[in-house]
């Protein structure tokens, strides 16, 4: 029982990070459509910049900040460089085109810092809290409640906010968006700010536990986008239920099975699902038109 | 196209083959055009399923490391000769992607995606883990095809990079040979038309899952042909084979090239195998311009490099 | 004796009744029409006969077979196709290509023969090519046989659609708005076409909103409203039915306040 516990808060703490990610994967298909397999790189630029710039001596919340701002910005350039010139690609040019940004990015970041795996320091310690006859790390609460606060926040964002619903409304119908006079391209840039915010604030949050490295960005992504799918592509709701429960079933099967097919395990259930319910857990059926 | 046509293409690709060599500088150029050729072999293969057929894989690596792992495995598990073992190779990828491919292939665009991708992490996953029989990450030898021996039994002494130079441009060829028999045929002809419009291909009868999984398997058995190939020449194997990146590359070189054409899939395989050998000078730059050279081919060549160029030359030409 | 019966057939989309109890027949070399406003059903009534969507309620029978909720391709197997309203052309492909892949089940054989072009494969192709030349013959568009579909003007894929739907020889062919977007002289020949098919036996259903060519051409017109069949007969008979009538100025009516 005990192990149970433990098992399920971890299984809490790495889900929340998926469900970040798979946030932000939301976001940016709501708003274009595109998948965007850069989005694990965002993670690993937040933690990369936090990490240097805390060790060239700034305050650590300061450096979060400053690379959350940064992997913004790269969020936008991407957008702008990448993803709009080639609006109304196919989807598997628009594949191809994510998956080279990242390996760009990765490539970018293994020149401007290094190839070396980084920490930072817990934000309150690493004594671990005795809870529910199990322990968890103050890092976990921090992981889980940022990621909680995050989907709150957007929740408000999107539900009472004028531009959280315009950018609801562009990823509704751009047509029409555009018709009652929303700048359906700034909702674009918009999202992909969020969505590279969330992906740097996950990596600030996990970056004490589980290290931070160059090439981090590969199976974070392909986790959220597993994720996102299992929600059901374009729901947040689905991302986090997504996340949550494919941290879980990593962590279940880690301690129960076998550690080394837990991401196996991960990706059996997805297929399962995906078997079952084409369009994932929360996904919209859709009848094709003819 | 006409069948002049398929011997147009097939006579311009054997025509490079043969005259390349002249200008290896040294003996290590036949290992890269090998290399080239089981690429392309594995590309050709991805271009009837993505290209004819319109369905994305994101896992066909996986199939490439079944092939791999049967010329590590059969011939020390099972007595086979490596010839042998690729056949073995082929046959258990056609089973899989015949067993898994039905309930994939339900699936459309990003959930297609995934599901494949899924696949392809599974058999990389099970290669890596299963050091007993594997050796895990760290990889296995593979025992030699024995047909150079062979042909030095019977007097002609090749080095190993002419040997593989030859054998994979053949497999090659007839892999291309094979693929441009389909683009003409009732069954590739269906393919492009579910590619097409998947409605209208059923009301001529067309049955759709059918001919998505025949696109399926045939795919499956050039990924697993090529990925024999290359553990054979290189005499050694990493799970690497068959993990997420080598998907990646592959359907990157597809579609780099053009993937609805055989001849563009075997440029993209050429361009993309080259360049980390052009590379190597700049090491860590690598990544930058892989990344870079993919973002910007699909941005501004949005149909791949060869079916870009010869609109060009087309829309110059009138 | 009828060969395509449709009998009390229904459709629920989350909750909303598209179409409901509606019954007709069509026999060989016969042309039926079903007309309505828009928003009646009428596409809705040729994807459940076509087998695209699965109906609610009700059976559909061809030569006396129930083929409801048959798949498209099982139809197409037993003589049953139809055209699109919006089209539906492989875009990729030539024209010419595009009515071959029409004959996929006279062409098609072993997969092997396809993949080693063995003799047998070519022969198949040599001989639908003729055949495919025919039909582009046939419909005016030999000439644009090797250009790439996609580029022909709306009108001549209309007419490729047909084309294409005729290289399986249907034994009944559903037609969707085959003359939308086409100018007076191609809606003529559509026109003429259709009643060359029908004279060849073969059994038409027909959906249009060119009131002139449906009364000219029709042997039968089923009226739907809201998804009901509200009223049939001969052209003649419909055009007197109060209840097609009102059904007709009344959605006049609410376009006309609709404009307003």
């Amino acid at each position: 029982m005990d192990a149970l516990m433990q098992f399920i808060f971890s299984g809490l703490t790495v889900g929340a990070v998926y469900a970040l990610v798979a946030l932000g994967f939301t976001i940016i298909y709501n708003a274009s459509d595109v998948v965007n397999f850069a989005q694990g790189e965002f993670v690993m630029l937040g933690g990369m910049i936090t990490v240097f710039t805390f060790e060239a001596g700034l305050p650590l919340p300061l450096a979060a900040l400053i690379a959350i701002f940064v992997t913004s910005a790269v969020g936008v350039a991407l957008n702008k460089l990448a993803i709009e010139p080639a609006r109304g690609a196919p989807v598997v040019s628009l594949i191809i085109i994510t998956i080279g940004a990242s390996i760009f990015i990765r490539g970018a970041a293994q020149i401007v810092f290094d190839k070396q795996l980084h920490r930072l320091p817990s934000f309150s310690g690493d004594e671990p809290i005795h809870m529910l006859g199990a322990t968890i790390l103050p890092q976990s609460l921090w992981v889980i409640g940022g990621a909680l606060l995050v989907f709150v926040g957007l929740y408000l964002f999107f539900t009472r906010t004028l531009t959280g619903k315009a950018v609801l409304a562009t990823a509704n119908n751009r047509l029409a968006a555009q018709l009652v006079g929303i700048n359906t391209g700034f909702m674009m840039t918009l999202s992909f700010a969020l969505s590279a915010a969330i992906g740097a604030l996950a990596g600030v949050l996990v970056t004490p536990i589980t290290l931070v490295g160059y090439d981090i960005g590969v199976a974070l992504a392909l986790k959220g986008f597993a994720a996102a799918m299992l929600g059901g592509m374009g729901n947040p709701k689905g991302a986090l239920a997504g996340g949550l429960l494919l941290g879980l079933f990593e962590a279940l099967t880690a301690g129960y099975i076998s550690s080394q097919y837990k991401e196996a395990v991960a990706f059996i259930v997805i297929l399962a699902v995906l078997f079952v319910m084409p369009q994932g857990i929360f996904g919209e059926k859709k009848t094709e038109r003819v | 196209m006409t069948c002049r046509r398929k011997w147009i293409q097939i006579s311009i690709i054997a025509a490079i083959m043969l005259v390349l060599p002249f200008f290896f500088p040294s003996g290590y150029y036949y290992r890269v055009g090998a290399l080239v050729f089981v690429n392309a072999l594995s590309v050709v293969g991805l271009v009837i399923l993505v290209g004819y057929a319109g369905q994305i894989s994101l896992g066909h690596a996986g199939f490439a490391g079944i092939g791999a792992y049967a010329c590590a495995l059969a011939p020390t598990h099972l007595g086979l000769h490596p010839a042998v073992a690729i056949l073995l190779g082929a046959l258990i990828s056609a089973a899989l992607a015949l067993l898994i491919g039905r309930p994939i292939l339900r699936l459309k665009g990003y959930y297609l995606g995934v599901a494949t991708l899924g696949f392809g992490i599974l058999v990389s996953m099970v290669l890596s883990n299963e050091r007993a029989l594997t050796g895990g990450p760290d990889g296995m030898s593979v025992p030699d095809l024995g047909l150079r021996s062979l042909l030095r039994d019977m007097g002609w002494r090749i080095s190993g990079g002419e040997f593989w130079y030859g054998l994979n441009a053949v497999v090659l060829l007839i892999g291309i040979w094979i693929a441009l028999n389909l683009y003409q045929s009732a069954t590739g002809r269906a393919m492009r038309a579910l590619h097409g419009s998947e409605v209208a291909a059923q009301t001529v009868g067309i049955d759709v899952p059918r001919i998505k999984l025949q696109a399926f398997v045939i795919s499956a058995v050039y990924a697993s042909v090529a990925g024999s190939l290359l553990a054979l020449q290189n005499g050694f194997i990493t799970p690497e084979v068959a993990g997420f990146m080598h998907s990646v590359e592959m359907v990157t070189m597809a579609v780099l090239g053009g993937v609805g054409s055989v001849l563009g899939a075997t440029l993209g395989a050429a361009i993309l195998t080259l360049l980390p050998q052009v590379l190597t000078v700049f090491a860590e730059y690598e990544q930058l311009v892989l990344g870079l050279i993919m973002v910007l081919v699909m941005i501004f060549l949005p149909r791949g490099l060869l079916p870009s160029i010869v609109a060009k030359l087309r829309g110059r030409g009138e | 004796m009828s060969i395509l019966e449709v009998k009390g057939l229904g459709i629920s989309f989350g909750g909303l009744r598209a179409v409901n109890d509606v019954s007709f027949a069509v026999k060989p070399g016969e042309i039926v029409s079903v007309i309505g406003p828009n928003g009646a059903g009428k596409t809705t009534l040729f994807n459940m006969i076509s087998g695209v969507y699965m109906p609610g309620v009700g059976q559909v029978f061809l030569e006396g077979q129930d083929i409801t909720a048959r798949a498209p391709y099982l139809l197409a197997r037993q003589g049953l196709t139809r055209t699109f309203q919006n089209l539906q052309i492989f875009q990729e492909m030539t024209v010419l290509e595009n009515v071959i892949a029409g004959f996929h089940l006279t062409e098609r054989g072993p997969i092997w023969a396809d993949l080693l072009s063995w003799p047998s494969a070519r022969k198949r192709a040599g001989e639908v090519r003729n055949g495919a030349y025919e039909l582009l013959t046939r419909v005016r568009l030999e000439k644009a046989a090797e250009e790439e579909a996609g580029n022909l003007s709306y009108g001549a894929l209309k007419r490729l659609e047909i084309a294409r739907a005729l290289a399986m020889s249907p034994k009944v062919l559903l037609l969707d708005e085959p003359a939308a977007g086409c100018n007076a002289v191609e809606t003529e020949e559509i026109d003429a076409l259709i009643a060359e098919l029908a004279a060849s036996g073969i059994a038409i259903l027909l959906v249009e909103h060119d009131m002139k060519m449906v009364m000219r051409i029709s042997n039968h017109i089923v009226v739907l409203d809201h998804g009901e069949k509200i009223a049939e007969g001969t052209p003649t008979e419909v055009s007197r039915n109060p209840d097609v009538i009102a059904a007709y100025l009344g959605s006049e009516e609410e376009t006309a306040h609709a404009d307003g």
